[in-house]
């Protein structure tokens, strides 16, 4: 299925959500309303045409000076030997190749002084941990997450390192962060 | 450091002690299996079949700090773990010993200009004995550098130090 | 201890009362492959729950590769997944390639599909042999590193570096392959083709290891695709799918190899314990995976041909607007790259999809009501690297 066709089904099923899609080009890409986007990621999981079984990538990008930030999802469909698009508990007995059933990318633009937009954690389990990421580098807030907590960045880090306008720490837990000159008395000597 | 420095004055029998006491601890040297990053490969290829560092008589890695007078740090360290090498490092019995593997270690290699969350210099916590540069150093860097601390530790004495020096 | 959800059983009349324990796993912990932190809830000898704590090896990776050109970030990139950094190279080397329109030589993809290959069994090696270590076998490991080290002496003699290369480059590889690489090459494969049956022989078949790593860490085909899982996990429940294969980037639809999938026990020479999907099942299809790489460098040696090895990259490269994300095979799965240019040499973003970062997040709905033995055989299995995870 080509990302014209997925951008089809997605536009005439959300012809509200749906706000632009762009999918010519190397990154095919359907933008989201944030408001729908739970819905939409329902739908797309679950209609037999699409069939998005697998949440690839979770990425933010901060648009700074433009005062928005978007988070891209990167969706694939894998289809199972024998037709069926859900997965079934066990794989057949004899190990046929799977297919790729066509992949499309979710752009949800967000507005980059409160970006929040709904978990979509209990749609892909693979959410989880990349939405965690999203938040704890960018300061995307997932709405209805389950572990709302940093995930890379130590729980006490302040700022969110991979916005733009990012102030990087002068000191950590009484640990220099800029580089000390050779007189400097803060390296450790027996 | 040990119990037994700073205690006597320096003398014949002494020196023939420091030497019987530095050949043993130089030459059954237990590091810790501590691998943080890219360079714990070069430490567990240095450690294996081609360059075997038991050669040197520092093979027997331990996986408890208890145990070991030997702190490889092999990797880059981060502001997260920077905690944890400091409370290895306490746990780790006297006499111990500190190798600074690789270049972010030694003060942030890569990393250090846009690295926010990597600490530019393993000396920032602890005390280093050796440094070996390298992005990673070779295994035979790593021997090299254990040669190093081996000299290093030759050297030491149980004598009682000169009274400016003392400050331990 | 942040966690205070402690709480102990009352007694049954007669039976032995039990209490819950949280015992912390890491970060420095010999089996846990580098720092990864496990918070385990235990009962007895019961793992009830598990809680991975990353980012111990945070290196700000992404950070780097929004202030840097793509052609420096390419060393960067070889410090993500540190066991395949061929790998990651070329991953990003095909992303930036895609966004830029550039056209490779046909001896660069040539090249740049041995490196991959050749490094695809070094790190195999690697987790062969640490795993055999985790279970409590240290002389595998001692093979697994005999081995890779004649692979580390054909990329030094390549390009210099034994374990962060940057080799594979943007356009192609930096150098040309060395005067009589080739039959070294040749030599080494004919030498470590019969090896992995030796590996087989002495690992796994053994009686110890199949009891400690069969049934264990069952991970279903559903569970496996909802957590994202790529690579040798999910094959090792029973899902053929290869990028190689499913999406065919580079030149592999060339080659002809197979996708090995973990197959029922009892069958093929496979101990009967074993069950789709278990911990030997992920472990058995790295094994097999390396005979694959195997046939594939044959394929490579036979068809390379002479030529230029890199495209005319320009001085300075610059990203047209757009965005592009691409996914390639790597050792351990997937290894996606998002790069967005805006019209700039140094790109807006780039982001990493680590294959081990997704990989691990299954453990704590895997490490669930399993002896605390166990954790090690699973989290083993996984065979996380931890550059990658935390990037």
């Amino acid at each position: 299925m080509t990302a014209q066709e997925v951008a089809d089904i997605l536009k005439q099923r959300f012809p509200v959500a749906v706000a632009d899609a762009a999918v010519e080009g190397p990154h095919p890409c359907v933008a989201v309303t944030p408001e729908a986007w739970h819905e939409v990621a329902v739908f797309l999981r679950d209609d037999p045409r699409l069939a998005m079984n697998m949440l690839r990538c979770i990425s933010g990008v901060d648009r700074h000076p433009e005062p928005q930030i978007d988070v891209v999802y990167e969706l694939i469909a894998m289809r199972a030997p024998g037709g069926a698009a859900r997965q079934e508990p066990r794989p057949p007995a004899s190990a046929e190749l799977w297919q790729n059933g066509g992949t499309i990318a979710i752009r949800v633009r967000l507005p980059r002084d409160n970006p929040r937009v709904r978990s979509v954690a209990d749609v892909w389990p693979a959410a989880d941990w990349l939405e965690r990421e999203t938040f704890d580098l960018l300061g995307v807030t997932f709405d209805g997450h389950p572990d709302p907590r940093r995930i890379l960045c130590p729980d006490d880090w302040i700022g969110h390192p991979l916005r733009k306008d990012y102030e990087f720490p002068k000191e950590y837990q009484g640990i220099p962060a800029a580089a000390a000159p050779e007189s400097d008395s803060s390296r450790v000597t027996k | 450091m040990g119990w037994l420095h700073n205690r006597f004055e320096e003398n014949l029998a002494i020196t023939s002690v420091n030497w019987a006491l530095n050949w043993a601890r130089s030459s059954s040297i237990w590091p810790m299996t501590f691998g943080l990053a890219c360079c714990a490969i070069e430490m567990m290829a240095a450690g294996a079949s081609r360059f075997d560092l038991d050669r040197f008589g520092a093979g027997a890695f331990r996986a408890t700090p208890r145990q070991s007078d030997l702190m490889v740090v092999a990797g880059t360290v981060t502001f997260k773990m920077a905690s944890r090498i400091r409370r290895l490092y306490n746990q780790m019995p006297d006499p111990k010993y500190v190798l600074a593997m690789g270049a972010c270690t030694i003060g942030g290699g890569p990393y250090f200009k846009y690295g926010y969350h990597v600490v530019k210099g393993v000396d920032l916590i602890v005390p280093v004995d050796v440094y070996i540069p390298g992005c990673p150093p070779r295994p035979e860097a790593l021997l090299e550098g254990l040669m190093r601390l081996q000299d290093k530790m030759k050297r030491e004495t149980i004598a009682k130090k000169p009274a400016t020096d003392s400050h331990d | 201890m942040e966690e205070n959800t402690l709480s102990s059983q009352p007694a049954a009349p007669g039976a032995i009362r039990t209490e819950e324990m949280l015992v912390n796993m890491g970060p420095q912990h010999p089996s846990t492959h580098g720092v990864l932190r496990l918070m385990l809830r235990t009962d007895g000898e019961l793992v009830l729950e598990t809680i991975p704590h990353i980012g111990y090896l945070h290196r700000c990776a992404e950070k780097i590769g929004e202030n840097v050109t793509p052609v420096q970030f390419v060393p960067i990139c070889d410090r993500l997944d540190y066991l395949a950094g061929m790998n990651n190279d070329h991953g990003y080397s095909l992303a930036v390639e895609k966004l830029c329109g550039l056209e490779v030589p046909e001896r660069g993809h040539y090249i740049r599909v041995i490196m991959c290959e050749l490094n695809r069994i070094a790190s195999h090696l690697v987790s062969f042999g640490c795993y055999g270590m985790d279970i409590g076998a240290f002389t595998p490991f001692l093979y697994a590193f005999r081995e890779r080290e004649y692979i580390l002496d054909l990329f030094e003699a390549t390009c210099g570096a034994r374990l962060t290369y940057n080799y594979l480059t943007i356009g192609g590889a930096s150098l040309d392959l060395p005067e009589g690489f080739v039959d070294r090459l040749a030599w080494f494969l004919d030498y470590f083709e019969p090896k992995i049956d030796e590996y087989n022989n002495l690992l796994s078949y053994n009686y110890i290891f199949v009891k400690r790593t069969a049934n264990v860490g069952v991970i279903s085909v559903a569970d496996a695709i909802a957590y994202g899982l790529t690579g040798p996990c999910l094959r090792g429940s029973g899902v053929k799918w290869d990028l190689r294969r499913c999406a065919p980037y580079e030149i592999y639809d060339r080659f002809e190899f197979d996708i090995p999938v973990g197959m029922p026990g009892g069958s093929n020479g496979i101990p009967p314990e074993v069950v789709v999907g278990d911990s030997w099942s992920r472990y058995y299809v790295r094994m097999l995976e390396m005979k694959q790489s195997v046939r594939i460098l044959r394929q490579c040696l036979q068809q390379m041909p002479a030529g230029e090895f890199r495209a005319k990259v320009p001085r300075t490269l610059k990203l047209p607007a757009g965005e592009v994300y691409l996914e390639v095979e790597g050792v351990r799965g997937q290894l996606g790259f998002l790069v967005v240019g805006e019209n700039k040499p140094i790109p807006r973003r780039v982001k990493i999809r680590g294959p081990s970062f997704c990989n691990l997040s299954i453990v704590p709905h895997v490490c669930r009501q399993v002896l605390l033995a166990d954790v090690p055989a699973i989290v083993g299995s996984i065979d996380v690297v931890m550059g990658e995870v935390d990037r």
